[in-house]
């Protein structure tokens, strides 16, 4: 991965070198016929393309600016509601992620999430401890938008 | 309608939502009940809105300035931490023992904590 985008950086520098000029424009060709380069050898790499990952990283940005949305949405309609009906509680949720990091990720993206805020996690890293505003129309809502992140993360992480 | 009115009217429209939803975080603080639910008004909409204020900022700023590379990266370091701020704050809430509010439904937390209370107490 890192390796693969030192490559291509390496050839945008040939490029340049190639060209003799040394301004931004040259740079951004070079770069992408870099790109070019390296799909075209791709079956030497052993993992999968950087540019692949790139795409995973954008697709989690877009969501997690999604979420924030959604999520101020819910507050705003909590919040300016006549009557308060909230049904708040603490519930565990398994988790499947292994990297610190990728957890760290996955609780922020949690606490953007309507309705949720991530409590504490427990000693081992396997088990999230999430207050709910509403426990019981959005448990099962949750876990199912909580497998798209989970799968969202591993696919950059992978 | 020029391009400066669309301009101006992009930057009203930021702004305007953005003091809406510090308003929000403001009235949720006061009406909700217990200091969980507290922190989801505050650590959400709290932070959507300082980030369209200073979305606006950015837009308003750019026609005479360029970009300003600064409110970019206040932009940024609000979305990390704020999310973070709030899971700290309720998680020492917790562990210093503030009670949920009574019509909570469950609390699937409270053995585990109490179980390493137990095992910290023993070994004293």
């Amino acid at each position: 991965m890192a390796f693969q985008l030192l490559l291509n950086l390496i050839l945008t520098f040939v490029w340049m070198f190639l060209y003799s000029s040394w301004d931004l424009p040259t740079f951004i060709i070079g770069f992408l016929v870099g790109m070019l380069i390296l799909i075209i050898v791709r079956r030497f790499f052993p993992g999968p393309l950087y540019v692949q990952k790139l795409y995973a990283v954008l697709k989690l940005t877009f969501i997690f600016l999604k979420e924030l949305v959604m999520s101020n949405m819910t507050v705003i309609k909590q919040v300016l509601q006549p009557k308060l009906s909230i049904k708040p509680g603490i519930f565990a949720l398994q988790t499947e992620l292994k990297a610190d990091w990728e957890i760290t990720l996955l609780s922020s993206l949690i606490t953007l999430t309507p309705g949720t805020l991530v409590v504490d996690v427990s000693d081992d890293q396997r088990t999230l401890y999430i207050h709910a505003m509403n426990i019981d129309d959005i448990d099962e809502a949750i876990s199912s938008i909580k497998n798209s992140f989970e799968k969202a993360i591993m696919e950059v992480s992978s | 309608m020029n391009e400066n009115e669309i301009i101006n009217t992009i930057v009203a429209i930021l702004v305007l939502s953005g003091t809406f939803l510090s308003l929000v975080t403001t009235i949720g603080l006061f009406r909700l009940p217990d200091i969980y639910s507290r922190a989801h008004a505050a650590s959400k909409s709290a932070t959507l809105g300082v980030m369209l204020i200073l979305l606006g900022a950015l837009v308003y700023f750019y026609q005479d300035h360029g970009l300003d590379a600064r409110l970019i990266l206040g932009i940024l370091f609000v979305f990390i931490t704020s999310p973070v701020a709030g899971h700290l704050i309720s998680r020492s809430a917790y562990y210093s023992g503030v009670q949920l509010w009574e019509h909570s439904v469950q609390d699937e937390l409270k053995p585990v904590v109490e179980k390493k209370k137990k095992a910290a107490a023993e070994a004293e």
